[in-house]
């Protein structure tokens, strides 16, 4: 049993678990007791894998193990980690340990709820160890489906639209990338042999430029949609404003990303010649996302919409690092998936919990809420400013390291682009403050809000974890950022090997 | 008489002799005892599938009209396996008190076309083909209008027969035109000669008119949706599997075998009647609110996925269509087992009438689901490996756009997928359907495919033995 495998194998076990519980007290006790030992397994993939590095092993990926499915295809389960792809893992696993705890009082088909949600943890973390095309987006469209129903029943608003709208966007998405993995998976052996789905293989390969032209933008398209690439990112508000708590943070925070890691992974990683030269078209559509995102989150009056166009602006952002194509916007990039993973769900998680006590999500509704509930307050507070990028915080790490990489271009054109993304920060400075300004600070604007209560354990169980992989990053990032550096040098031979 | 006639054809034999003690006891039985038939010839009909199982040495039978081999045996398997659910779907259906009287018919007349279809698998010239063909027509128009008293049964058996008659007429012109034109029936004799003369090519589109009627390809497909609505939902569910599945399946081996040298000229054809239909099936299913129109027509888009898959041509080709079959042969059962239990307990059978059945019918509402997005192609369940595997045939001839084009279809087959998972589990509802419990034969067949769907597509062992028996043909 190879280690990886249990980021599967447990989540799985703790969706049957759930099964044999009857009510919201043991399914939810039965998934926090999951995603903890989930979360543990995590924290110990951290440490084990600085270890290996640390004894010098030096593989692209680490703790592999590969299993043939279908010989004839040469199709295989073959997971393998290497330094992004742990990041990746412990975020995801610190997002949904806490969405659980986000989720402590689902009251309605309360076992459904958990198995969903785990069924979609489970996709996301199969997404990450994956190393196989094939088992990669079998993992990926795993991930997006339970999306349906946790929206669809457990939401909130027009939720059956959205719901719909959010699953038809990504699915269609992931339409394109399958055509795009079988483009790949064809040209995987140009000079004879069998054809492959092995990433690592087909990155030793020269695919033949005409079929990276045509693969690179489905694959970056198809992966783009999840990562709410413009003009396809129609779905996120909606879906985002629709769907409960536990499910914006970890599709904010977790799914996004995975969007974006595909990007990187399969779309830039096998076709960097394509990459090079197709770059600027999408380096446009990223920074429109960058700043229409931040304008959209400025206009809005719902938490969640700000909150969803904000990400938008964020994950754009990543997208436009990778865009660029050098060694430290792309090391800022997995940084800020990191980051703004770890904050937007924070962040989802503080709406939910005040929308819980004042029933709006308005924010001309509310005002003062310092005053009747300090913890949360505070809470929102810390997660504002690591999102506008305050040094202290992760957020200020991640965005520094990919505007420096971003400046590295000295033509007119990145430049351009660079100072237009760059401007965005005001932007989301003025839509974090003004939100912290209009419902935390002043006075109380309702009446109704003198009597609210304070956060619950579980809810402080779920915010605190957060906050400490915030403050966390943004105290020692030097170690990530080196892990990160240490797994970026195969791309970036790739990719200089074109660049130069 | 050699003894391995009997081994090779034991599948029709069997068929045949079931048939036959089924009529019998059928004549012999009366009153209350008519249930116990059902009994009866399920386990006599499960028996014969068992000794179906046997390995049997490849081999041809007069002078190569009929052909046995692995990949033969393996699709009667399927359509065996097939059947079996359906008669286990059946159990309601025939209980009621106005089909006591016609239990026995419906065995042997299912068992019947079963036999036309298997005659058919195993063809190896175009006699013996068109034979089996209409074997396997005539009975199930008989099984169409089998509510005899219903006026949209009777009606959907008369416009079946009819226009089956006009589509074998066609598929017959078709074939003689080829004759004509390379002096032989044989499958293994018209594939030397064959060229890409006019006579061929206008025998090639009789030919593929007729079939396409049988596999209700879009524009033959304007009957599929009334014979479905009209007939009884169990001999929907065998229409929309077994007789599109083997129509698909023979259809296959005929391109690949006789009409190997001409691969340009069918490719081109196939490459329009795929994205026709699959477009066109997924475009009205989008407004169907009748269950059994519903599958009509989403059974009608699946049609175009298998197309998409045969374009591969080679053994990959053959594989992923075999396979896909064998995952619709569950995942669509599964489908139609959920709506023929509801059907027999209240009598709905429209989709709006399912809205709330979460709540009232939990188990039944989750095999529906599952058999959905199994239709969908959402993984991990079979139909996403089925899918994958077709569209991985057409991408290893490098159809790209034909790929592109089917996965936006499924993506766009989704949203009414999802429709109906939303009645069930979203849509509020103040009287929903009330809880009931299905029979245990019903139950079991159920059962039998939620394990197929979950189990068929880990389990890439048996993608490889359709695989290795693939190879055999080319």
């Amino acid at each position: 049993m190879n280690f990886l495998s249990l980021f599967v194998l447990v989540p799985v076990l703790t969706i049957t678990g759930i099964l044999f519980t009857r009510d919201l007290k043991g399914a939810r006790l039965v998934s926090a007791v999951g995603m903890g030992i989930q979360l543990l397994l995590a924290v110990f993939l951290v440490l084990y894998y600085l270890s290996i590095r640390g004894a010098g092993n030096l593989h692209e990926m680490v703790l592999t193990a590969d299993y043939s499915w279908y010989p004839s295809l040469n199709i295989h389960y073959f997971v393998g980690v290497d330094g992004i792809a742990v990041a990746m893992i412990a975020l995801t696993a610190i997002v949904i340990f806490a969405g659980v705890f986000a989720s402590w009082q689902m009251e309605f088909l309360s076992r459904e709820f958990f198995i969903s949600l785990i069924l979609l943890a489970t996709g996301v973390f199969g997404f990450f160890i994956s190393l196989d095309l094939f088992t990669m987006f079998l993992f990926y469209e795993l991930a997006v489906i339970p999306m349906y129903l946790l929206i669809g029943i457990w939401g909130s608003g027009p939720k059956e639209a959205s719901a719909m709208k959010l699953t038809l966007m990504l699915m269609g998405g992931s339409a394109l990338l399958l055509v795009g993995i079988l483009g790949i998976y064809f040209n995987s052996a140009p000079n004879g042999g069998a054809y492959t789905f092995n990433i690592l293989q087909i990155a030793k390969i020269h695919m033949p430029i005409a079929a990276q032209r045509f693969f690179f933008p489905l694959t970056f398209v198809g992966f783009g949609v999840l990562a709410a690439l413009f003009p396809l990112h129609t779905w996120s508000p909606s879906g985002h404003a629709s769907a409960p708590t536990a499910v914006s943070m970890l599709h904010a925070g977790v799914l996004m990303k995975l969007g974006a890691y595909g990007c990187f992974r399969v779309a830039i990683y096998l076709m960097p010649q394509a990459a090079t030269q197709l770059a600027w078209i999408f380096i446009i559509l990223t920074s429109i996302s960058v700043v229409y995102g931040a304008l959209g989150a400025i206009m809005q009056k719902d938490l969640k919409f700000i909150n969803a166009y904000s990400s938008v602006s964020h994950v754009g952002l990543i997208l436009f690092a990778l865009l660029m194509l050098n060694k430290i916007s792309m090391d800022g990039a997995i940084l800020q998936m990191i980051s703004h993973g770890l904050v937007t769900a924070l962040f989802f998680a503080l709406i939910g919990m005040i929308y819980g006590r004042t029933h709006t999500r308005d924010i001309r509704e509310m005002g003062g809420l310092m005053k009747v509930m300090p913890f949360l307050a505070v809470t929102y507070m810390i997660a504002g400013f690591a999102s506008l990028g305050l040094p202290g915080f992760s957020g200020f790490v991640a965005e520094m390291t990919i505007f420096v990489g971003a400046f590295q271009h000295s033509d007119l054109f990145h430049r351009v682009a660079s100072v237009i993304v760059v401007s965005s920060i005001v932007i989301t400075a003025v839509y974090i403050l003004r939100v912290v300004g209009k419902i935390l600070l002043g006075p109380i604007k309702n009446e109704a809000h003198l009597h609210l209560k304070d956060a619950t354990w579980s809810e402080k169980l779920s915010t605190i974890t957060l906050v400490i992989a915030v403050v966390g990053i943004g105290i020692l990032p030097l170690w990530l950022s080196d892990t990160i550096l240490n797994s970026l040098h195969p791309i970036m031979e790739r990719l200089t090997a074109y660049l130069h | 008489m050699d003894f391995r006639y009997i081994l090779l054809m034991r599948h029709e034999i069997l068929l045949l002799v079931v048939a036959l003690i089924i009529l019998m006891v059928d004549l012999f039985t009366s009153g209350e005892k008519k249930t116990y038939l059902i009994k009866f010839s399920l386990v006599l009909f499960a028996l014969s599938m068992l000794i179906g199982f046997l390995p049997v040495k490849p081999g041809v039978l007069f002078g190569g009209a009929f052909q046995g081999n692995a990949l033969t045996d393996l699709f009667k398997d399927i359509l065996n396996m097939a059947v079996l659910i359906v008669f286990l779907q059946s159990d309601g259906y025939l209980k009621k008190a106005e089909n006591a009287e016609k239990i026995g018919e419906f065995f042997v007349l299912i068992i019947l076309t079963l036999l036309g279809m298997d005659f058919m698998v195993s063809s190896g010239d175009f006699l013996t083909f068109f034979v089996g063909l209409e074997t396997a027509s005539i009975p199930i128009a008989g099984l169409v209008a089998f509510d005899r008293y219903k006026s949209r049964s009777a009606e959907a058996g008369v416009k079946l027969i009819l226009l089956s008659a006009i589509s074998s007429g066609v598929l017959l012109f078709g074939i003689s035109l080829i004759y004509g034109a390379t002096g032989s029936i044989y499958f293994s004799d018209v594939a030397k000669n064959i060229t890409a003369s006019p006579l061929i090519i206008l025998g090639f589109i009789f030919f593929v008119s007729g079939m396409g009627f049988k596999i209700s390809l879009v524009p033959f497909h304007l009957w599929t949706a009334d014979v479905y609505e009209g007939a009884p939902m169990n001999v929907t569910a065998y229409l929309s599997v077994v007789s599109k599945g083997a129509a698909a399946f023979i259809l296959t081996i005929i391109l690949y075998k006789v009409f190997k040298n001409v691969t340009e000229l069918w490719e081109t054809a196939l490459y329009a009647l795929a994205v026709l239909t699959m477009t066109v099936g997924n475009l009205f299913a989008l407004r169907q609110d009748n269950i059994k129109r519903f599958m009509a027509f989403s059974s009608i888009a699946q049609a175009g996925f298998i197309l998409v898959g045969i374009m591969g041509t080679g053994s990959l080709g053959m594989t992923s269509v075999v396979y896909f079959i064998l995952i619709y042969v569950f995942t669509n059962l599964g489908a139609f087992g959920v709506a023929s239990a509801i059907s027999n307990a209240s009598g709905v059978e429209t989709i709006s009438g399912y809205n709330g059945l979460y709540s009232t019918n939990p188990k039944l509402s989750l095999v529906m689901m599952l058999a959905l997005f199994s239709l969908a192609g959402i993984p991990p369940i079979a139909g996403f490996f089925g899918k994958f595997f077709l569209f991985t045939s057409a991408g290893s001839k490098g159809y790209f756009i034909l790929i592109l084009i089917a996965v936006l279809n499924a993506t766009v087959s989704l949203y009414y997928y999802l429709m109906v998972v939303k009645a069930m589990f979203i849509n509020k509802n103040n009287h929903p359907i009330p809880y009931f419990r299905s029979s245990n034969f019903m139950r079991l067949s159920l059962l039998l495919c939620v394990v197929g769907m979950f189990f068929i597509g880990f389990a890439g062992d048996i993608f490889e033995y359709i695989m290795s028996v693939s190879h055999l043909l080319f």
